[in-house]
């Protein structure tokens, strides 16, 4: 018998980690104007945090990283996302663009890439997703042709958060060579890094998500050039490198973080004495994120070994996703409102936020049915 | 995991695979004390390795104690193995005798109440302890007290002439209650409770028990459902290539993963010195364990169809043992209501803290 399917194995902050959550608490305390607003991408404030050196905290000094542990790097983001801090400039960059660049890129694109990075200079957006292709990566329709010094780039991606403000773009697409796909789905998928703000042929369109707020953008590519030397890793390497950058995207603390703001003002209309029915509901709430929470540690000290955990990072999305959204329907039970978006009281302005962005949790980044697909995939269902 | 950790549980899982038989179940079920099955792991030393070496025990981690644990849950073990150990644990802090017999101890209901008084140079006990864990078929029964001048360790030769009513949980393990009308004990047992380890300690590890065997016998039901759904074949394939499938066993991977997690939590809090903050841990670890067996169970069964609903088909063993642990030490409401409160009590402003923090 198999008995134990995943790997969660214990993990413990070391001692320096502990340290470095008081020097962030600090920080925040600091920075208390910036934090806790709708707004959430302020290049201000990720320059802030890459004088304190916590971005690229794990890469290598070479390439302007900091070479701390993934644990270090684990407090200094759990610390901001339950600060409510505005990391949108950075986020994608040092969770993921900036690893996979690391891992993948040529040594030119990690001189150039990473220093910005971790300076807070550059920010990054994922070129996944496509209006035909959004769970379905395999089926991307937006193709590349070699030519002379580069590459000629046909398409559009849809959902692509920050489009309209990031420097870079990492694109997913395939290389348009005829008779590969009847063979292999995931053939001659292949990733490049699109400057977005100096390149022609890119029309970037806002979509609007239906809190009025301006994240997704539909890109159209129209004979986009792009230099060889911003191939990024193997051409028709593309599906394994995008599977490694999941484990990243999937597995952190921004999984379950997200409205950590609603369950902080349901405790505070609780009072310090609840009754028993109302503890417990929170109780049980509290249980799943420290279990979420000890979970996507271990993950982290997995990624630390170089480990790719894409079957228990697809896991703990899942239940953070459903942690999350259950929060403004044990809210709604407990302290009933009418949520306002733009109410003064908090709880019931986090009640409104937390409800209208609950849809999106199990959707972006891998939806739950993709998700809860490579957990059966991991138990050898299929 | 260390390798000697390692070592022990690859030798108890062969035990308990040789031992932990359909027929010894069946047996225990029907009212037959497994003696073959517990005289094997008496030999192993695990009941009582606890113990300091000099009083009888191997000095051993707790945390390995709580991983033989985990096994015998996936293995259904009907045997009193958490409540020896814990009995033990008990007695021989107090400096009461232990033998190799299989204990219980208790109370195990945190309104359970008994009250020792001092008569001549022996004690009278009175009171309740409800649905003890192999109360009646136990060979010594380790109980907390209050006494006149604090909390007591009483060890009874057996059920030492209480009144018995029998009682047994979903999963026919015995579960008795012992009433004490003036019980007359002999001086020699009892003795003042060690500090740390009396009846909010025992409830905490008797619950953390009780968290660690669920996320064993959730392993197993797993397992069961994995290899069931490779097996059984309708409409021409095997039942695990629909998708329906698929998603409800990912569901419960998921959650048995995290029940794994939340006990393995638990577990490492028993380094923590502060009670308050143990317990809050322990806490976490009964909630989240309990929540995930209501879910990990159902679906188990959703899975297996009407064959997994029979006496006969063995995945009963796991679940109906799912359904009583949840309960015992304190069920699932209880617990989280202990966690609520707790951080309630430190107020919003501190839950994030009070989350990371310790």
């Amino acid at each position: 018998m198999t008995f134990q399917a995943f790997r969660f194995d214990p993990v413990e902050l070391p001692p320096v980690a502990k340290a470095l959550r008081t020097e962030v608490r600090a920080f925040l305390d600091d920075n208390r104007a910036s934090l806790g607003n709708r707004r959430d991408y302020d290049q201000a404030f990720s320059r802030r945090m890459a004088e304190r050196g916590w971005i690229g905290m794990t890469w290598p000094a070479q390439y302007g990283g900091h070479a701390r542990t993934a644990f270090e790097r684990y407090v200094v983001i759990e610390e901001m996302l339950a600060a409510g801090a505005p990391v949108g400039f950075h986020w994608t960059a040092d969770r993921q663009s900036g690893p996979n660049i690391l891992r993948y890129g040529t040594e030119e694109q990690k001189q150039f890439f990473l220093p910005r990075i971790a300076r807070g200079d550059l920010s990054f957006c994922i070129g996944m997703s496509e209006p035909d292709s959004g769970s379905d990566l395999a089926g991307t329709r937006t193709r590349a042709v070699k030519v002379d010094g580069g590459f000629r780039i046909n398409g559009s991606k849809l959902w692509t958060s920050n489009a309209h403000r990031a420097d870079y773009m990492i694109l997913f697409c395939k290389m348009a060579e005829a008779g590969q796909e009847e063979v292999d789905r995931h053939a001659g998928a292949t990733q490049f890094l699109v400057d977005l703000k100096n390149s022609p042929g890119i029309e970037i369109r806002p979509v609007i998500n239906l809190l009025g707020e301006h994240h997704f953008n539909q890109l159209f590519l129209t004979d986009l050039f792009v230099p060889d030397e911003r191939l990024f890793g193997e051409i028709g390497n593309g599906w394994r490198q995008v599977s490694s950058e999941l484990a990243f995207e999937r597995s952190g603390p921004d999984r379950f973080l997200v409205l950590f703001k609603l369950l902080t003002e349901m405790v505070r209309v609780a009072g310090d004495n609840p009754d028993r029915a109302t503890a417990a509901a929170l109780g049980r709430l509290v249980a799943q994120l420290a279990t979420l929470r000890r979970m996507s540690l271990s993950i982290a000290g997995m990624l630390q070994e170089g480990l790719q955990p894409l079957t228990e990072a697809a896991v703990t999305k899942d239940l953070g996703t459903r942690y999350e959204q259950d929060l403004p329907v044990v809210a709604r039970q407990l302290f009933p409102a009418e949520p306002e978006l733009e109410a003064v009281d908090t709880y019931v302005s986090m009640l409104a936020r937390a409800t209208m962005n609950a849809p999106r949790l199990s959707i972006q980044g891998g939806t739950r049915e993709i998700l809860r697909g490579i957990i059966a995939r991991g138990l050898g269902l299929r | 995991m260390r390798d000697e950790t390692r070592i022990l549980l690859e030798s108890m899982g062969r035990l308990f695979d040789d031992h932990c038989t359909r027929d010894v179940a069946d047996r225990a079920e029907s009212g037959t004390f497994p003696d073959a099955l517990w005289r094997a792991v008496s030999e192993t030393g695990v009941p009582l390795a606890a113990l300091p070496e000099q009083a009888g025990g191997a000095d051993a981690e707790w945390s390995d104690l709580y991983a033989v644990l985990r096994v015998a849950g996936r293995f259904a073990a009907p045997i009193p193995l958490a409540e020896t150990i814990l009995a033990a644990w008990v007695a021989s802090a107090a400096g009461l005798e232990v033998g190799e017999q299989p204990m219980t101890v208790g109370p195990v209901r945190a309104d359970d109440r008994l009250r020792l008084e001092r008569d001549g140079n022996g004690w009278r006990l009175t009171g309740r302890a409800g649905r003890l864990p192999w109360g009646a078929s136990a060979g010594r029964i380790v109980l907390l007290a209050e006494g006149p001048d604090g909390e007591m360790a009483v060890s009874l030769d057996g059920t030492g002439g209480a009144e018995l009513t029998a009682g047994r949980n979903m999963a026919g393990e015995p579960r008795d209650t012992l009433g004490f009308a003036g019980l007359r004990i002999a001086g020699d047992a009892v003795a003042p409770a060690a500090a740390g380890v009396g009846r909010a300690a025992l409830y905490r590890r008797g619950a953390l028990a009780r968290a660690v065997l669920m996320a064993g016998a959730m392993e197993r039901a797993l397992d069961t459902a994995v290899t069931y759904a490779g097996e059984r074949k309708q409409f021409g394939r095997p039942i695990a290539k629909f998708q329906a499938v698929q998603q409800n066993l990912a569901v419960m991977a998921g959650q048995v993963a995290a029940a794994g997690a939340a006990a393995d939590a638990g577990v490492d809090a028993l380094s923590i010195d502060d009670p308050a903050r143990q317990e809050f841990q322990i806490a976490i670890a009964k909630t989240r364990v309990g929540d995930a067996a209501t879910i990990a169970a159902e679906i188990a069964h959703q899975v297996h169809g009407a064959i997994g609903f029979t006496k006969e088909y063995s995945l009963q063993l796991s679940t109906r043992r799912l359904w009583s642990w949840r309960d015992e030490f304190g069920g699932d409401v209880e617990w989280a209501a202990r966690v609520g409160a707790f951080v309630c009590a430190r107020g919003a402003d501190a839950l994030w803290p009070t989350l990371t923090d310790g």
